[in-house]
């Protein structure tokens, strides 16, 4: 802290001074604590409300320029820059965490008032204005992704086994490919699709029904279902198999009995990662499988309800009075959000608790 | 890998080539899908392509007057998330692999992925209900301030409901993906380069200059490409945030008249469409269809020639 760079042109960067280590927390406590101030008087002032969020944010870039500027008092352009970078980065993921904390806020605190069990144990016949729940779009949704389900993981699964086992050659390779390609297809041209097929094979102009709905939602599980699985196929010694084979055990049952049972906590995690994913999913659903205000348990037949529209349409389409429609809107969103977030966590538990220890 | 060239050959047993006929069949039907996908949408545009422009909706001069608006609201809204995602996911990305202590660094990684996992409807009532109300004032403030300025022309949305706050939900929906395709090239970085660097006595940004960047710029920008896919299809956020004019084509951010998007006009316009507006429709969605394939393959192929040749795996 003493000595400052000297004017010889050259700076050492050894022999100027260094910021001791606690300075950057301390600079940037302080710049919080002058913006708070800032906001606070200007709150007072204006008689506005107190923006926290922005004080911290406007903190954080006070942080930014004062970390730069005194590094570069005390310890030259080089190190100012590197500090500078680095306190930018440390920024830009702050910067990402508070849309994440604002969303995860508002849909809690939004949606808990109508978390109850009318929600859980009705569907939305007959109800106008308060009441009503989203029973039906609940059974819908986990019809809907359990039948998608059901149609992407063996499809997923033995193509993660072809491409780990048995591709070779270009086939594999365009597999493989198109595969990473199917992952970026938008969602809604995986509804568009499924409304095409059906509407062309079943002459139905304005098809809706819900199985249409698992067609489309398994185009987007698909790809996540192969990517997931070959990754973990691959992570199975080479020596197991050997040794399956020396013992003179079929090709298919040693993938069967041993490739497969090594790999499947991995497997596991993946499909029920590539669950969460799809079972969000809102645009092919609005288009194929449509929405109803009745119970539909018919995955063949007739419009099907489920929990990513009914937020849609709670929102979209309410009654005179708003209020309930958005309460029931902030609900179903709660409820996904819970959904997505069990499923997220059961995935990352039995990958920690069932995974085989492989280290010697 | 396992199959022995020498002789004797394996037997081959009936359930052998059954369980590998499966396997193939399997890796087919992907294929056979994404033709499908294809095909389809193309044998329900043709109808929209041929009828008569006075019959789509609005009664446009012709289909691709129809598409234009649209198409250009897509690109303009992508275009813009990607302008604000990108420096912050390639800022998250380089915390996550070069400066966050190795301990912490996976959990950040998890962090950044729960973004990933909040669903779009969720993330279009947030930009709805919290986003646009905030950001209003703001709006209000850019256009009495900046009106001069072309993007910021009078007058002012009342309701934040413009292209701007699209973009702004776009770009925090597309972080993750751009986040998670760059942190890993930046980890790919050859650690004897990085090192190198260090003992030359760069600082550490020097070294992600002089080493990590260069390395990793064709997965920066397949990583950028990826997101721009991703946001060019995305969907409820552009049909419930924005509030949009039919066959309009502006730049202005934050006005109350706003392009629409080809995704976002699907979904507002598909459950009470009929006839050929159907046709029309899907026709559209064929368009974005092959735009996202163009710009995935790409980003594809250009992640995998870096897999291919990199000296760190």
């Amino acid at each position: 802290m003493t000595t400052t760079t000297e004017a010889t042109g050259i700076v050492n960067s050894l022999t100027t001074g260094r910021l001791p280590k606690w300075s950057p927390w301390v600079i940037l406590a302080g710049s919080w604590v002058i913006m708070i101030v800032v906001f606070a008087f200007m709150a007072a002032a204006n008689g506005t409300e107190f923006n926290i969020a922005a004080a911290l944010v406007l903190g954080t870039v006070l942080f930014d320029v004062a970390i730069f500027v005194l590094a570069y008092l005390v310890e030259g352009i080089r190190q100012a820059k590197d500090r500078l970078v680095t306190s930018l980065v440390a920024t830009a993921f702050i910067l990402a965490l508070i849309p994440l904390i604002s969303l995860l806020y508002t849909v809690v605190s939004n949606g808990l008032p109508r978390f109850d069990l009318s929600f859980f144990s009705s569907s939305m016949r007959n109800v106008v204005g308060e009441g009503g729940g989203a029973l039906h779009a609940i059974v819908g949704t986990l019809e809907i992704t359990g039948m998608a389900a059901l149609i992407s993981v063996p499809v997923g699964l033995l193509t993660a086994v072809y491409l780990v086992e048995y591709g070779r050659g270009a086939l594999a390779r365009a597999i493989t490919f198109f595969v990473d390609v199917m992952t970026g297809i938008p969602s809604i041209v995986a509804g568009l699709f499924a409304f095409a097929f059906f509407d062309l094979v079943l002459h139905d102009p304005g098809i809706r029904f819900g199985f249409g709905g698992s067609v489309a939602l398994s185009l987007l599980m698909i790809p996540v279902v192969v990517r997931s699985s070959e990754e973990m196929l691959k992570l199975v010694p080479n020596e197991l198999r050997e040794a399956a084979y020396a013992l003179g055990v079929p090709k298919w049952l040693t993938i069967l009995r041993i490739v497969i049972p090594t790999s499947i906590a991995g497997i596991t995690t993946g499909v029920t990662l590539a669950i969460a994913r799809v079972i969000g999913e809102t645009a092919p659903l609005l288009i194929i499988s449509g929405f109803t205000a009745s119970m539909n348990y018919d995955l063949f037949d007739d419009r099907m309800m489920s929990l990513p529209v009914f937020v849609y349409t709670q929102y979209a389409n309410p009654g005179s009075d708003v209020q309930p429609y958005l309460d029931r809107a902030w609900a179903g969103a709660l409820t996904l959000i819970v959904i997505v977030m069990l499923l997220n966590l059961i995935a990352r538990l039995v990958a920690r608790i069932f995974s085989p220890k492989l280290g010697r | 890998m396992t199959t022995a060239t020498a002789s004797p050959r394996a037997k081959l047993r009936p359930a052998d080539r059954i369980f590998s006929t499966a396997t193939l069949v399997a890796g087919s039907l992907i294929l056979l899908a994404l033709a499908a996908v294809a095909i389809f949408l193309v044998a329900q545009s043709i109808p929209a392509l041929v009828a008569d422009p006075a019959d789509l909706k609005g009664s446009p001069s012709s289909f691709w007057a129809y598409v234009l608006p649209l198409a250009f609201g897509s690109v303009w809204a992508a275009f813009l998330a990607l302008l604000m995602a990108l420096p912050i996911s390639f800022g998250i990305a380089l915390f996550i692999s070069h400066y966050a202590p190795r301990r912490v660094a996976q959990g950040l990684g998890y962090i950044i992925d729960l973004l990933a996992a909040v669903p779009s409807v969720v993330f279009g009532l947030w930009g709805i209900k919290v986003l646009a109300p905030a950001v209003t004032p703001l709006y209000g403030w850019l256009v009495d301030n900046a009106g001069w300025f072309p993007l910021f022309a009078p007058p002012v949305s009342g309701t934040g409901r413009t292209i701007l706050t699209v973009a702004i939900v776009l770009a925090v929906m597309i972080i993750p993906i751009i986040t998670a395709v760059s942190r890993e090239v930046f980890l790919q970085t050859p650690r004897l380069h990085e090192e190198a660097a260090l003992a030359l006595g760069a600082t550490r940004w020097e070294m992600i200059q002089m080493a990590v960047i260069p390395f990793g710029r064709p997965g920066m920008i397949s990583a950028a490409m990826l997101g721009l896919g991703r946001a060019l299809g995305e969907t409820m956020v552009v049909a419930m945030v924005l509030s949009p004019s039919p066959g309009l084509i502006t730049f202005v951010l934050t006005g109350s008249q706003n392009s629409s998007t080809i995704a976002g006009n699907i979904a507002l316009n598909f459950p009470e469409a009929h006839g050929v507006d159907v046709n029309a429709l899907i026709a559209t969605g064929l368009i974005l269809f092959g735009i996202t394939l163009v710009i995935n393959s790409i980003a594809r192929v250009v992640i995998n020639r870096r897999k291919a040749f990199s000296g760190a795996n």
